[in-house]
């Protein structure tokens, strides 16, 4: 027997660790979602196809780059000395995966915005004369394509690095035995492209038959075309349900590797497999956020039951539950 | 051979009386309810054979020590004596350091920065013993060059069987526990 007890009381320490709060899982799910979109966007444009979805794909960058300033706006926000967050770009410190992040985001951003440009929308709101000149900079971009290719191909760097980091950020954490493995970091890109997909999915049920009215027209027809059956289409559906079967499949080797490990990282894999974490974790992340909406999906498929919003609701929320119970969980994991 | 700064801990006549901790708090105005170092209490074994180690514990200032690596900023960095610092306008309170450390050793200060034990760095640049084993009722605390054979700190480890906190982490610690053994 081995009782431990101390008189420290330090305030986000004890009596179990709780330094991150909403802050960090609200950046980790947009950040991997923002990497996904980078992918799928860099795939798109070093196609260089116009394929039936193309309509959402004009928003995406955009959506990127709003998730990515909330994400970033979150990760702020969760900073301690927020006046000194300049430091982060005085210095490049290779064995701190946070230092990575913060290179790959200023990198990211400007690829983000070019990919926007290469597709302007059709109208945006409040901002025609923003949109003329985009309109201009685009014809010119277009002309160039290797210059095409270059973003093609920074969105698809740029999406990978910040799926990966986003993993590695906790998997490098030694100290949390739940986080620490590399494995990490592909399990996150692939939640990340799953719920990128899921989010073009809704993009282009929502987009499937612009109107031609204002925008609060577009806004309202867009959200009544979600529950549309026949809006929308196939290929990110197939694409989420390749996503989510990697996804699962990195879930269960992480897991595996925990579970056949040290003592300290078993205890830290029976968090989630039948600990305190247990039922948000098998009925949020497995359940509602890859087993049903795979399920749902195949059969959409199949053409056996109707096309819906459905699966991809669903795989936004399990990207999202995975993220915040693995970060609550990881910290009450110790050595 | 560089100087490397070690503290040993005399588990057998360490009462827990908390001086330590107040000299430290008292030392670097550590703000109220936060602490650096702290009192632990292990009880070991089966009943009749039961053991109880009390440890005043804090930054172990480890070898290897992973909160430096995860910095972004390069706040946290190895100083002289191998001693673990936060330097506070570097710092942007992102608490990697707090999550990447197994001893929890450290702490979001009130101000923003990431805060911990320093050795009394400061003082020991001035030729004195850090706060908490100057004050030390028992002298069960002892602080040196682990480096230098003829240091305190290297006979006391020598003669004495000790043990350091979570070997298994990997991370070297500089915090030895001297036990009965």
């Amino acid at each position: 027997m081995l009782e431990l007890s101390s008189n420290r009381h330090n305030p986000g320490i004890d009596p179990g660790l709780h330094a991150w709060g909403w802050e960090i899982p609200v950046y980790l799910f947009l950040g991997g979602m923002v990497a996904g979109l980078l992918v799928l966007g860099g795939l798109h444009i070093l196609k260089g196809k116009n394929d039936p979805h193309r309509e959402a794909y004009p928003w995406a960058p955009m959506l990127g780059v709003v998730l990515l300033s909330a994400g970033m706006g979150a990760l702020f926000l969760d900073l301690g000395h927020k006046a000194y967050v300049w430091r982060l770009y005085l210095t490049f410190q290779p064995t701190s995966p946070m230092s990575w992040g913060a290179w790959i985001l200023v990198f990211v951003y400007p690829a983000l915005l070019l990919a926007a440009l290469l597709h302007p929308p059709e109208r945006v709101p409040f901002g025609d004369v923003v949109l003329a000149r985009a309109k201009v900079w685009s014809r010119w971009l277009r002309l160039r394509p290797k210059l095409v290719q270059a973003i093609g191909a920074a969105n698809l760097l740029g999406g990978v690095s910040l799926g990966i980091y986003t993993g590695i950020l906790l998997g490098s954490l030694g100290a949390r035995p739940l986080w620490n493995s590399a494995i990490l970091g592909p399990l996150f890109l692939f939640s990340g492209l799953s719920t990128a997909a899921a989010s073009l999915h809704l993009l282009s049920m929502w987009s499937a038959r612009p109107e031609k009215g204002v925008f609060g027209d577009v806004m309202l027809g867009g959200f009544f075309r979600l529950l549309d059956p026949k809006a929308g289409g196939e290929v990110m559906l197939r694409a989420d349900t390749s996503f989510l079967t990697i996804e699962l499949g990195i879930m269960a080797l992480w897991l595996l590797g925990l579970a056949t490990a040290t003592s300290v990282h078993r205890d830290a894999a029976a968090l989630l497999l039948s600990g305190d974490y247990a039922p948000a974790f098998w009925s949020l992340v497995v359940v509602t956020g890859i087993l049903t909406p795979l399920f749902i999906q195949v059969a959409e498929l199949r053409g056996k039951i109707r096309h819906t919003a459905a699966p991809a609701v669903l795989v936004i929320i399990g990207g999202f539950a995975l993220r915040w119970i693995l970060v609550s969980a990881g910290q009450t994991s110790h050595w | 051979m560089s100087v490397r700064l070690a503290m040993v801990i005399d588990t057998t006549l360490c009462v827990g009386c908390s001086d330590c901790v107040v000299a430290c708090k008292t030392e670097n105005d550590v703000p109220e309810g936060y602490c650096r170092d702290w009192i632990a209490e292990a009880v070991r074994g089966e009943f009749p054979t039961v053991g109880l180690e009390i440890r005043s514990e804090r930054c172990n200032h480890c070898d290897e020590p992973p909160c430096v690596s995860c910095c972004p900023t390069g706040a946290s960095h190895i100083a002289y004596g191998g001693v673990v610092l936060v330097e506070h306008d570097k710092c942007i309170g992102c608490k990697a350091c707090i999550a990447s450390c197994p001893y929890d050793a450290r702490f979001s200060h009130p101000k923003g920065y990431a805060d911990k034990c320093t050795f009394c760095l400061h003082r020991v640049e001035k030729g004195l013993q850090p706060a908490c084993v100057s004050v030390c009722p028992t002298h069960c605390m002892t602080f040196g060059d682990a480096n230098d054979p003829e240091s305190a700190v290297s006979k006391l480890l020598r003669s004495r069987a000790s043990h350091t906190l979570l070997p298994e982490a990997g991370t070297g610690p500089n915090v030895h526990y001297l036990t009965r053994g």
